[in-house]
């Protein structure tokens, strides 16, 4: 029981970051019809821009806004210069842009910072370790569950009690009417891009904090994890996402728990089955709704 | 601004086109302040793309677009609806997920400049009883009808100078098509002037004021709802006289 617990809360705080990612992936897709493979360098960003903050002796808390401020910024120019001049293109166009976008930043942060990982010093008084009964709890993983409640929460009351929210849930719907309410598509779209570098600045913080470096590739693994997830849930439905990530999270965790030693390197394939189960029962996602791409 | 004599929409030469396809081949259309105008025609006659085409969500060009003395070349749906022309679209299209008060407030959200919001929602909820009643439901749980008086009731709410409405009787039982064609002769008792796209002939022209007849992206015939009533060719095609 108490190992199951244990678990529990691993699962919740490694499920939380790729819900998070998810998120950031979907909030763009239920929009624009984008997936934005360009959302792992996001991460990347964010954990540069931490890592160059601390560096220049910003306190931690103020290199988390600046990394943060980095990763909406970047998403936001993103949109700007890559992904606005092909609003309404295929989905393959749209796609193939955004894989360009994500090769030429990694290739940007190899040549101009560096292809090594780089050492972020995180605060030690985030390394420690809480004891609750027999539970262990890492503080930076309590901090990343308590984190990535308080933004679904935060998340959640956007979406619902401002018009800025309720116009983003409505472009998700009938992007075209929502212009028929003189409400600018362009707003609509730059504000979920935001919101997804903002979700993306969250995660990658969480993922340095973890890890403890930065590198080029940093965003690779966690973009395809995070395209899993929103894959399990329905890609373009924003609690498929999250239902997805922390499946995803579940099933990673209790893999690695449980799996006998022999098995342990095939952790992945055996999750990676486990979805292509779930998708061969559930092929549109668990929580899939119908989005209308129009412009 | 424009006087009252000057047409509130005068359109010359507009073609709408799908890539090679045109949907709506050089057409005129005027339409003056305090007038009901139908545009009817056969599924496929452009009636649709033209109606898109005014409120810029279909490609189109034209010699001359004019509404309330604005040029409308060149701008952008959010824009157009700004300066006081809305659509509401074929097959209703409100946001399934959000609430009615939901609809209603995104309908009204940039049109603070246009009327007081608050002010136009409780007008809308006294025109539309139902909506008041179901202002806290999902717009997807209501039924055909009702979501058709919040998809008017939406484009109202930014206080419009000219609505276009597009089949609002598409897919109703009689009777409610028969509230829906009342609530039309309601809107322009409140000098709202409107642009109908109908395949409901009869009955759109006993409302109207006057009307145009699309074939393959062409007008066929124009003139007065009575002149439409009484001609053979609508006799034939339409009224099956």
């Amino acid at each position: 029981m108490d190992m199951f617990l244990q678990q529990l809360l691993n699962a919740l705080s490694l499920g939380g970051t790729y819900a998070l990612l998810a998120l950031g992936l979907a909030v763009v897709f239920s929009i624009i019809g984008l997936i934005n493979f360009a959302h792992g360098e996001l991460m990347t960003v964010t954990g540069y821009a931490v890592c160059f903050a601390l560096i220049w002796g910003l306190p931690f808390p103020l290199a988390v806004i600046a990394g943060l401020v980095v990763a909406t910024a970047a998403a936001f120019l993103m949109e700007r210069i890559a992904f606005r001049p092909v609003r309404g293109a295929s989905a393959t166009t749209l796609l193939l842009t955004s894989f360009a976008v994500s090769a030429i930043l990694r290739v940007l942060f190899q040549n101009l910072i560096s292809a090594r990982p780089i050492p972020v010093s995180i605060p030690s008084s985030l390394s420690g370790v809480i004891t609750i009964g027999p539970l262990h709890l890492g503080m930076i993983q309590l901090g990343s569950i308590i984190v990535t409640l308080a933004i679904l929460l935060g998340l959640n009351l956007f979406l619902h009690r401002t018009m800025a929210g309720r116009a983003m849930r409505a472009a998700a719907e009938d992007f075209a009417v929502l212009r028929l309410m003189g409400l600018r598509a362009n707003s609509v779209v730059a504000s979920a891009f935001a919101i997804s570098g903002l979700l993306a600045g969250v995660a990658g913080i969480l993922w340095v904090a973890q890890r403890g470096s930065v590198d080029p590739l940093m965003g690779a693994l966690p973009i395809l994890k995070a395209f899993i997830a929103a894959i399990i849930g329905g890609l373009g439905s924003l609690s498929g996402a999250v239902a997805g990530g922390f499946l995803l999270g579940f099933i990673e965790v209790t893999l690695q728990a449980y799996l006998p030693e022999s098995l342990l390197p095939y952790r992945d394939a055996f999750a990676l089955f486990l979805v292509i189960s779930v998708l061969l029962f559930r092929p549109q996602g668990l929580l899939a709704r119908k989005t209308l791409v129009k412009l | 601004m424009t006087t009252r004599d000057e047409p509130l929409l005068s359109i010359e030469g507009l073609t709408v086109s799908y890539g090679a396809i045109e949907a709506v081949r050089d057409i005129d259309l005027t339409v003056r302040r305090g007038e009901i105008v139908t545009l009817l025609g056969a599924n496929g006659a452009g009636k649709s793309s033209t109606l898109n085409a005014l409120v810029g969500l279909a490609p189109r060009k034209a010699r001359r677009m004019i509404f309330d003395g604005t040029d409308l070349a060149g701008l952008v749906p959010e824009t157009i609806v700004r300066r006081g022309m809305t659509l509401v679209p074929e097959g209703r299209r409100v946001f399934a997920s959000l609430t009615v008060e939901e609809n209603l407030m995104l309908g009204g959200a940039v049109h603070g400049a246009r009327g007081n919001p608050a002010a136009v929602k409780a007008d809308m909820l006294e025109l539309f009883p139902i909506l008041a009643e179901r202002l806290h439901q999902k717009a997807g749980s209501l039924s055909g009808g009702e979501q058709q008086m919040l998809s008017i009731a939406r484009a109202l709410m930014s206080s419009p100078d000219l609505l276009l409405l597009d089949e609002p009787s598409l897919g109703l039982a009689p009777q409610v098509v028969d509230r829906i064609f009342d609530l039309i002769g309601d809107l322009r008792a409140r000098g709202l002037t409107i642009l109908l796209v109908e395949q409901n002939v009869t009955q759109s022209l006993e409302i109207a004021d006057r009307g145009y007849v699309l074939a393959n992206g062409r007008i066929e015939l124009q003139g007065s709802a009575a002149e439409l009533r009484s001609s053979p060719a609508i006799q034939d095609a339409y009224l099956g006289a």
